[in-house]
């Protein structure tokens, strides 16, 4: 294997580590997809008991409930797994190591991503199972929705770690808030015409609203709005690249104040 | 070629100058020590070396690499130790060292990890979380770790800190024979003058954020006239003159 990408599975080799050493760490997780699953599951199934024709906007809710969990554990994914590195101050040792800054990007991407899809997993049974929902009928371009909502749990991750350099474990409430205060305009469970005019173009702004524009034009047309899928994917090259520049920076000043040794304090 | 090579640097913060114009070298197979009380400039200045912290000013060549161009270069070739920095404690002490393993890419690497389980007796506790090791298996888990690559410049933060005076002296001890063994240069920042004077070739004594004076340690025992180098640095801590 060569050394960048031995450095990387090291990484990673590191986190599943932790995993494979504590039940509650991975049951932790797949909790709150499948809480909330539940929860919403049982609302959808009381809509379609109180209002039999609303069988469409039921499943549009629970595919909802599913997708944007991709965006939240996504970005939970990467910054938890940075704030271990805080919490077990080690971050003075990888950092007078050979891992490169983008390495252990890249690892944070990887680990997300199998935490995701770890923690999806329940779910996903969970609303087959109970409520008869198949979130693979979208077909395939459930994939595309579920690359551009990765890519915008990064890209807010990466910004939030970016914070943590500023800020230090002082800034940790953010990893756990941000994503979830976004909710409101990501336009899951309604487009973006029931916002407030003046709001709409900051939800506009935002991947989330094309691509769940994009995921009830799957559900009610059965079709695949293009347009609304190249918005979310501009959006997301977009604000990755701010991302990376911020993230960039702050890791530049980190490095001058002297915050990498003190991060953890 | 020197090890390291540090030209008039400087670390300033807002407030304050931690490091104020220092030079110095390490040649190869040598071991320097850096010695200083508490706010002298030691940790900035190693911290510098590490590429952890960029300085205000100043130059520093680490194995014939600019650390402000080419750090990544240099850290592939060398190693730190430090109590005051843990490893994962959820981990076990072999995890541990598999990761650091990866992240040097060292070659066979489970034959390298079983080496400094033998060289600092890890056996015991190998398979243990590393967080619930005492300071002192901690300090020599961490020792393991910095030697994982063979490095050819080994930075120590109070390498025997914590460590019982039997396991000092035999910790002591590998340092010297893998110097010996490799010719690898070796900086030590440490409060234990005895250890000082038994490992280190030239020490630098820092006050300040400037270094006020350098020798070999029985040159600056001789200089302030003292027996030995714990004087000596209660003499430049306490401003006291040099004897006539």
């Amino acid at each position: 294997m060569k050394a960048p990408l031995r450095r990387i599975w090291g990484m990673i080799y590191r986190h599943l580590a932790i995993y494979r050493g504590s039940w509650p760490r991975t049951l932790e997780v797949a909790y709150w997809p499948t809480l909330n699953m539940l929860i919403w599951g049982f609302t959808a199934r009381y809509f379609m008991h109180v209002q039999p024709g609303a069988g469409a906007a039921a499943g549009a809710l629970l595919a909802g409930v599913l997708l944007w969990e991709i965006t939240l554990r996504g970005q939970l994914g990467v910054t938890f797994t940075f704030l271990e590195e805080i919490w077990s101050r080690n971050l003075g040792h990888i950092f007078v190591s050979p891992l490169r800054p983008r390495e252990m990007v890249a690892s944070l991407l990887i680990v997300s991503l199998i935490r995701t899809l770890i923690g999806l997993l329940p779910a996903t049974i969970i609303a087959y199972l109970l409520y008869r929902y198949n979130i693979l009928l979208l077909g395939p371009v459930l994939f595309l929705f579920f690359v551009n909502l990765m890519l915008m749990g990064w890209w807010i991750a990466l910004a939030i770690v970016a914070l943590l350099f500023r800020y230090g474990a002082g800034a940790e409430a953010l990893a756990w808030t941000i994503a979830f205060g976004i909710t409101p305009l990501a336009c899951v469970f309604y487009p973006v015409t029931a916002l407030p005019v003046w709001l709409q173009p900051v939800a506009l702004a935002l991947p989330s609203a094309h691509i769940f524009a994009g995921m009830r034009t799957a559900l009610f047309q059965h079709g695949v709005d293009w347009q609304d899928l190249a918005w979310a994917v501009a959006l997301n090259i977009g604000w990755m690249v701010a991302a990376i520049l911020v993230f960039r920076g702050e890791f530049r000043r980190a490095r001058i104040r002297g915050a990498l040794i003190s991060i953890g304090e | 070629m020197d090890a390291i090579i540090v030209d008039r640097l400087v670390k300033r913060y807002a407030r304050t100058l931690a490091v104020d114009d220092i030079s110095f070298t390490l040649p190869r197979g040598g071991i320097l020590g850096l010695l200083g009380g508490n706010g002298a400039g030691k940790t900035t200045t190693i911290s510098m070396l590490l590429g952890l912290l960029v300085p205000t000013s100043g130059t520093i060549t680490v194995l014939g690499h600019d650390m402000a161009r080419d750090r990544f270069a240099a850290l592939e070739r060398m190693n730190f130790s430090s109590p005051y920095i843990a490893l994962p404690g959820r981990l076990t002490v072999a995890e541990n060292l598999r990761v650091y393993g990866h992240l040097y890419n060292v070659p066979k690497l489970e034959a390298r990890i079983g080496e400094l389980v033998d060289k600092f007796n890890l056996a015991k506790f190998l398979h243990r979380p590393a967080g619930e090791l005492s300071a002192g298996q901690k300090t020599r888990v961490a020792l393991a770790k910095s030697l994982m690559n063979k490095p050819e410049l080994l930075l120590l933060d109070e390498p025997t800190a914590s460590l019982d005076p039997d396991t000092g002296d035999y910790v002591r001890t590998v340092l010297e024979d893998y110097r010996h063994e490799t010719k690898a240069a070796i900086l030590l920042a440490s409060h234990n003058m005895g250890e000082v004077e038994r490992l280190c070739d030239t020490v630098l004594m820092m006050k300040a954020g400037r270094i006020v004076d350098r020798g070999r340690p029985e040159e600056l025992i001789a200089r302030y006239g003292r027996e030995d180098l714990e004087q000596v640095f209660l003499d430049i801590a306490r401003n006291r003159e040099i004897a006539a």
